[in-house]
C-alpha cells in the first residue's frame, strides 16, 4: 500500500476539481462527492498507517528540477509520523466533510464550501508526506491559502473578510522566516532533503551557530502557522470562518502544521540546545498566556481558540523539552478532543444561534446527545484521568521535568488548572443552570452532524491508550523506533507528577463547578475585586491594540513617507516628462487650424531660422 | 545719365516684398491677399529685371523670365478670382479666416 500513498491527497483534490467545475450543477449533492473522496483517503490512510507497522519506511522521489549540478527532488515518504499524520487528517477531515452536511445546510455556496475543503485538506495531506522541505514550503502556503478561503468564506461579513486577511497576513510573517531558515540549510546541507539536513546536522558539517539559526528561523515559520506568541492574534479572529472549518483548522490541518514541522525536522532542533529552550519558552508561555485569556472570553468559539493555543503550546513545550513522542502523542490526542469541542460547539450554535455563552445556559437537557459528548471533550482537555489528553498531557509534563525545565515545568501546571478551570466554566455556563426563556425551540442537530461527533467521542476517550505508562508505550515506541535522534520512546519520570496534574485539574473543575455550577461563589468575587486583571485578560493583555499601534501604525507612516515621495518625486518627474510631449503636441495641433495664413507664417519663420543658421555657419551644419 | 545703382533695385524689391508678405499673411480680406500676393511677384520681377542689367553675367534672359511670370500671375489671378467668387457664393464672406476647410 505504501508505493501508492501518493494517492491519498489526490483524492480530495479531485473532490475540489470537481466541485469546482459542477458544483453549480450537483448543489447540495456535492456533500456526498466531498464525503466520498475523503473517505477513499482515509481508507487509504489507514491500510497504509497498517502496513506502517510491519514494513519500513518508504520512500520515493522523481528529480524536478536540475540547476546546475543540484538536484531538486519531489516525491513522498511514508514514515511513522507521516503515516500517523494521515490518519488523523483524513480521518478529521472525513468526519468534518460529514458534519459539514448537516451544518452547512441551506447555504448559498454548498459547493464552494465544499470544494475549498478539498483543497484545504489536499494540502494538508499533501503537506505531510513530503520528503523535502521546497515540497512542504509548498504545501505549506496551499494550507495558508485553504485557510484563507475558509475562514473568509462569509466575506460578506466585514469581520470574516479582516479575520482572513489577518491569518494571511499574520503566518506571512511566520513564512518569511521558514522561507530564509530553508535557503539557508539548503546554503549549508546542499539539499532540502530532511535525510541529507539529518545526515549534515548529524556529522556536524553546519556549525553549531547555523543550527541554531536555521532552527529558529524554521521555528518562527512555526510559530506563525501554529497560532504561538506572539503571532497568535489571527487564530482567535479565524473563528469567524464556519464552525466546521475551525475544527478542521484547529484540529488538524492548519495550527497542526507548525507542530508538525517541527516534529518532523525534529533532529536538526534537538542538535540545538538553544534552539530546544526557544520552543520551550515560546510554548510554555504561549500554553499559560492564551490559558489566561480563556478564563474571561465570552465568545464560545473564542474560548476554544484560546485553548487550542494554549494546547499548541503545549506541544511546543514538548518538543522543545525533547519530548518528541509527548508532541506527537498530544498532537494527536487534541486533534480528536479539539475536534470534538469544535464539532460539539457548532452543534449547540446550530440550535441556539448565539456564540456568547451568557445567553445560553441549561442546555443539557435540550441536547441530549450534544451535552455529553461536549462533557467528554472537555474531560479529555482538562486531563481528567482516563481520558486521551490525561495520558498525553503527563507525557509533556514529565517531558519537560526530565528535561531540567522546571520553571517551565510549572508554567505548564499552572496553565492545565487553567485550562480546567475555563473549559467547565464554558461547560457551566452552555449546559447547566437555568433555561433561558427565548429558547424554547432548541433541537438536537441532525444524525448527520451528530454521528461524527460520537466517532470523535469515542476517539477522545481511548486515543490516550495508545501510549500509557500503565499498559505500554505502544505508540512512543513505534515512533521512534530505529530513530535514535528522536529520543526516547517513553521517559521516566517521578509519579508524583500525575498526581500533580490530576489534582490541579480536579481542583479546576471544582472551583469552576463552585463558581458556575453551585453558583455558591459569586462569578463576580474575582472580577470586581480585580478589575484591572479582568479588563487586561479580557482584552486579550491589548496585543491587537499594541500591533496595530505599533506594527500597523509604523507600516501606515512608512506607507506615507513612500507616498510623498511617490507624488512628489517620481510621479512629479513622470508629469514632467509627459507634460512636454503634450504641450508640444498641444502646439502642432493648434497650428493646424485650417487657415492658409498661418501655414505661410510657419513656412516664412522657418524660412527665417534656415536663412538665420546658413548665415551663421556659412550652409553647412557641424 | 546718372545712374541708378543696383542696390536701389534690390532695396525697392525687397520692400515691396516685405510689404506683400506682411499683407498677405495679416490681411483679412481674401481680395487684398491676392493683390499682396501680386506684390510679392512683383518684387521678384523687379529683381530679375535688375540683375539682368547689373548681374555678373547680364543677359536678357531674367527679362524674358520677367514676361514668363507676369503671364503666370495674370492666369494665377484669373483662377484666384474665379475660386474666391465661388467660395463668396457659398459663405457670403471673403473673410479669409473663415476658410479653413484644409483642416478637415
Amino acid at each position: 500500500m505504501m508505493e501508492n500513498a501518493w494517492i491519498i491527497p489526490l483524492f480530495p483534490l479531485l473532490s475540489f476539481l470537481f466541485l469546482i467545475l459542477f458544483g453549480k450543477r450537483l448543489k447540495e449533492a456535492s456533500a456526498y462527492i466531498g464525503i466520498l473522496f475523503t473517505l477513499a483517503s482515509l481508507v487509504y490512510s489507514l491500510l497504509v498507517l497498517v502496513d506502517r507497522f510491519s514494513a519500513p519506511t518508504y520512500k520515493a522521489e522523481g528529480v524536478w528540477l536540475t540547476i546546475g549540478d543540484v538536484q531538486l527532488t519531489a516525491g513522498f515518504e511514508v514514515n511513522q509520523l507521516n503515516a500517523l499524520m494521515l490518519v488523523i487528517v483524513s480521518l478529521v477531515s472525513f468526519l468534518v466533510h460529514m458534519y459539514s452536511k448537516g451544518y452547512m445546510q441551506g447555504d448559498d455556496r454548498f459547493p464552494v464550501f465544499y470544494a475549498y475543503l478539498g483543497l484545504f485538506t489536499f494540502a494538508m495531506l499533501g503537506l505531510v508526506i513530503s520528503p523535502n522541505l521546497l515540497q512542504t514550503y509548498f504545501f505549506w502556503e496551499l494550507v495558508g491559502l485553504g485557510s484563507f478561503l475558509l475562514i473568509g468564506f462569509y466575506f460578506y461579513k466585514e469581520e470574516a473578510k479582516a479575520a482572513a486577511k489577518k491569518a494571511f497576513i499574520m503566518t506571512r510573517i511566520g513564512d518569511v522566516g521558514l522561507l530564509i531558515g530553508m535557503i539557508l540549510l539548503f546554503w549549508q546541507a546542499g539539499s532540502f532533503e530532511y535525510d541529507e539536513i539529518f545526515a549534515a546536522v548529524e556529522a556536524g558539517a553546519i556549525s553549531g551557530t547555523m543550527i541554531t539559526l536555521t532552527a529558529i528561523l524554521i521555528f518562527v515559520g512555526a510559530v506563525g502557522k501554529s497560532g504561538q506568541f506572539p503571532l497568535h492574534t489571527w487564530l482567535p479572529d479565524a473563528m469567524e470562518g464556519p464552525t466546521p472549518v475551525s475544527a478542521l483548522i484547529h484540529a488538524a490541518t492548519m495550527v497542526a502544521a507548525g507542530v508538525y514541522l517541527v516534529a518532523a525536522l525534529f533532529p536538526l532542533f534537538a542538535a540545538s540546545e538553544t534552539a530546544l529552550m526557544t520552543i520551550a519558552v515560546i510554548g510554555a508561555f504561549t500554553a499559560i498566556f492564551a490559558a489566561s485569556i480563556g478564563l474571561v472570553q465570552k465568545d464560545i468559539k473564542r474560548v476554544l481558540a484560546y485553548s487550542t493555543v494554549s494546547q499548541l503550546g503545549y506541544m511546543m513545550l514538548a518538543l522543545g523539552s525533547a519530548g518528541y513522542v509527548a508532541g506527537v502523542f498530544h498532537l494527536m490526542t487534541h486533534a480528536f478532543f479539539k475536534a470534538l469541542l469544535f464539532l460539539a460547539a457548532g452543534s449547540v450554535i446550530h440550535a441556539v444561534h448565539t456564540q456568547n455563552i451568557e445567553h445560553m445556559g441549561g442546555l443539557w437537557k435540550k441536547l441530549r446527545v450534544t451535552g455529553p459528548l461536549f462533557l467528554i471533550g472537555t474531560l479529555a482537555i482538562s486531563g481528567v484521568p482516563l481520558f486521551s489528553g490525561f495520558f498525553s498531557k503527563d507525557e509533556i509534563l514529565i517531558a519537560a521535568w526530565a528535561h531540567g525545565n522546571t520553571a517551565l515545568f510549572w508554567l505548564a501546571v499552572i496553565a492545565a488548572f487553567f485550562t480546567a478551570f475555563y473549559m467547565f466554566r464554558l461547560f457551566f455556563m452552555v449546559f447547566a443552570g437555568e433555561a433561558r426563556s427565548d429558547m424554547k425551540n432548541v433541537h438536537e442537530s441532525p444524525s448527520v452532524m451528530t454521528l461524527p461527533m460520537v466517532v470523535l467521542g469515542v476517539l477522545a476517550v481511548v486515543a490516550g491508550y495508545v501510549n500509557t505508562p500503565w499498559f505500554g508505550t505502544f505508540l512512543g515506541d513505534w515512533l521512534v523506533e530505529d530513530n535514535h535522534a528522536l529520543g526516547h520512546g517513553h521517559i521516566e519520570g517521578p509519579a508524583w507528577i500525575m498526581i500533580v496534574a490530576t489534582a490541579v485539574s480536579l481542583l479546576g473543575i471544582f472551583l469552576a463547578w463552585l463558581m458556575y455550577g453551585k453558583r455558591s461563589l459569586s462569578r463576580d468575587w474575582l472580577t470586581s475585586r480585580m478589575p484591572l486583571s479582568y479588563n487586561v485578560l479580557y482584552n486579550k493583555y491589548y496585543i491587537d491594540e499594541f500591533y496595530s499601534l505599533t506594527v500597523v501604525n509604523g507600516a501606515k507612516f512608512i506607507s506615507s513617507f513612500l507616498r510623498f515621495l511617490e507624488v512628489f518625486l517620481v510621479e512629479g518627474l513622470v508629469k514632467s516628462v509627459t507634460g512636454v510631449a503634450s504641450a508640444l503636441g498641444k502646439l502642432g495641433s493648434k497650428i493646424h487650424n485650417g487657415q492658409i495664413q498661418t501655414y505661410g507664417t510657419v513656412a516664412f519663420v522657418g524660412l527665417a531660422i534656415l536663412v538665420v543658421i546658413y548665415a551663421f555657419t556659412g550652409g553647412y551644419l557641424k | 545719365m546718372s545712374t541708378v545703382p543696383v542696390q536701389a533695385y534690390l532695396a525697392l524689391a525687397l520692400i515691396l516684398f516685405c510689404i506683400g508678405l506682411y499683407g498677405a499673411l495679416t490681411k483679412r480680406n481674401t481680395v487684398i491677399v491676392l493683390i499682396s500676393i501680386e506684390l510679392m511677384l512683383n518684387a521678384v520681377n523687379i529683381n530679375l529685371v535688375a540683375f539682368s542689367k547689373y548681374g555678373i553675367t547680364p543677359s536678357i534672359t531674367g527679362q524674358i523670365f520677367t514676361l514668363f511670370v507676369i503671364a503666370v500671375a495674370a492666369a494665377e489671378v484669373a483662377v484666384g478670382i474665379a475660386i474666391l467668387i465661388s467660395l463668396y457664393r457659398n459663405k457670403k464672406s471673403v473673410n479669409i479666416d473663415e476658410m479653413d476647410a484644409m483642416k478637415h
